[in-house]
């Protein structure tokens, strides 16, 4: 639902641009759309608060900007005319969602942007890393950040508040995000060519590992205050990631964190699992992180005509 | 629950193809090491088809077993998670099944 003016079902998902205000709200059929189409409603939520009147500007501007693409059936279609038929469709479940994620991918491969997909558990330290790296890096790299929780702006308010152009999905009562949501922030957050795209992910460490987003690379962040044994609990988040870090280290000293288990578990689920350590609170570790995106911007600009 | 959302895609790549005529059956196959349960899936599907054209089918699940090939000495390795060790000690598996996650095939009444 829309928290500012409460407009629309919970179970749909919403688009907030910190930078401009703009509420965008997903229709349930986006997905079934041609994959550029502009779906959903946005609004302008304008407040003037004033001590005498309170102003509130509500303008709505219909967005029904569809391109139509050619839309390609690569199935068998079943030209339903035969008596009580077995129709053969062989399609997958998630055809749609990894067709979007494909039209990302080549936007982002295009505009030559590493795009990653931060996934984690709650409370892993996924934009405290972020809000840190932003601020620390902001001279080298530009770096814009989609950012995905059920509910609240909190984290896209506090993205933009290290400098860093944001926008906020929230997914309502969905438990990830989807190739459809992305396309529409990324719409709203117009990345520069050669920028780095960060999506943070609802933390959670099952159901993002099923949809692709059209990322570049999906980094898995893991804290020591969890448990040593998440990348076997959890391996197929595990398995999807390119890169896995450790948050947190700070704290080693008062936890019972063994980290030796914990990366031969990682290597144990994914053998080429890259793997870095850090502390987004103390700065430990920040380095080889920041080169490590440094590095994978690069490649990205290298393998765009190779 | 992500099932709920995979078994909405289900039925709406199923209506689809089958327009208006009704569904009495849909095939699906489901890789045993793709993190969709499919116990959750059935009890998804009587809910989701309810108004639509598949609301008297019958849901079939094919449960496909995990089976990888050991890069370092070629054995076949069965799975039963997502990583496994080969008999000859190496974890670097090329994974050849159980990932799955298709709509076979559906059966249409006569028109």
């Amino acid at each position: 639902m829309c928290g500012t003016c409460g407009c629309a079902d919970g179970s749909k998902a919403t688009i907030i641009n910190l930078q401009t205000g703009e509420h965008v709200h997903m229709d349930s059929k986006a997905q079934d759309d041609a994959p550029g189409a502009g779906a959903g409603h946005a609004h302008h939520h304008g407040h003037g608060h004033a001590d005498h009147g309170h102003g509130h500007s509500h303008d709505h501007s219909h967005v029904e900007a569809h391109s139509h693409g050619h839309e390609h059936h690569d199935h068998a279609h079943p030209h339903a005319a035969a008596l009580g038929t077995t129709v053969q469709l062989e399609q997958a479940i998630l055809q749609k969602n990894d067709e979007l994620a494909a039209r990302n991918r080549a936007w982002f491969q295009g505009r030559e942007i590493l795009s990653l997909n931060l996934v984690s558990s709650p409370g892993s330290g996924k934009t405290s890393l972020l809000e840190r790296s932003i601020v620390d890096i902001k001279d080298d790299l530009d770096i814009y950040v989609i950012e995905g929780d059920q509910q609240t702006a909190n984290d896209a308010e506090r993205i933009k508040a290290s400098g860093a152009p944001s926008v906020q999905i929230n997914t309502g009562t969905g438990c990830h995000l989807e190739a459809d949501m992305v396309m529409q922030g990324l719409r709203q957050l117009k990345p520069k060519a050669g920028s780095i795209v960060m999506i943070e992910n609802v933390g959670n460490l099952v159901c993002p590992a099923l949809f692709d987003l059209g990322e570049t690379a999906k980094v898995a962040i893991l804290s020591v205050t969890e448990g040593e044994d998440k990348p076997i609990k959890y391996p197929h988040m595990f398995q999807a990631s390119s890169l896995m870090i450790l948050n947190k280290i700070d704290l080693l000293p008062h936890v019972d964190f063994d980290v030796e288990r914990c990366f031969a578990y990682a290597k144990q689920v994914n053998p080429d699992i890259e793997i870095l350590q850090l502390s987004a609170r103390s700065g430990e570790g920040l380095d080889s992180w920041h080169d490590w995106l440094k590095s994978q911007s690069r490649q990205v600009s290298e393998k765009v005509f190779a | 629950m992500h099932e709920m959302g995979i078994t909405r895609n289900i039925v709406s790549i199923v209506s689809e193809h089958a327009g208006a005529r009704q569904v009495t059956r849909v095939r699906l196959e489901i890789g045993m090491l793709s993190a969709i349960m499919p116990d959750a899936i059935r009890f998804c599907y009587d809910v989701v088809v309810k108004g639509t054209v598949l609301e008297n089918s019958k849901l079939e699940i094919i449960e496909v077993p995990g089976k990888a090939k050991c890069k370092g000495c070629g054995a076949a390795v069965e799975l039963e998670t997502l990583f496994g060790t080969c008999s000859c000690g190496s974890r670097d598996l090329q994974r050849l099944s159980g990932e799955e996650l298709n709509i076979k095939e559906m059966e249409l009444e006569a028109a």
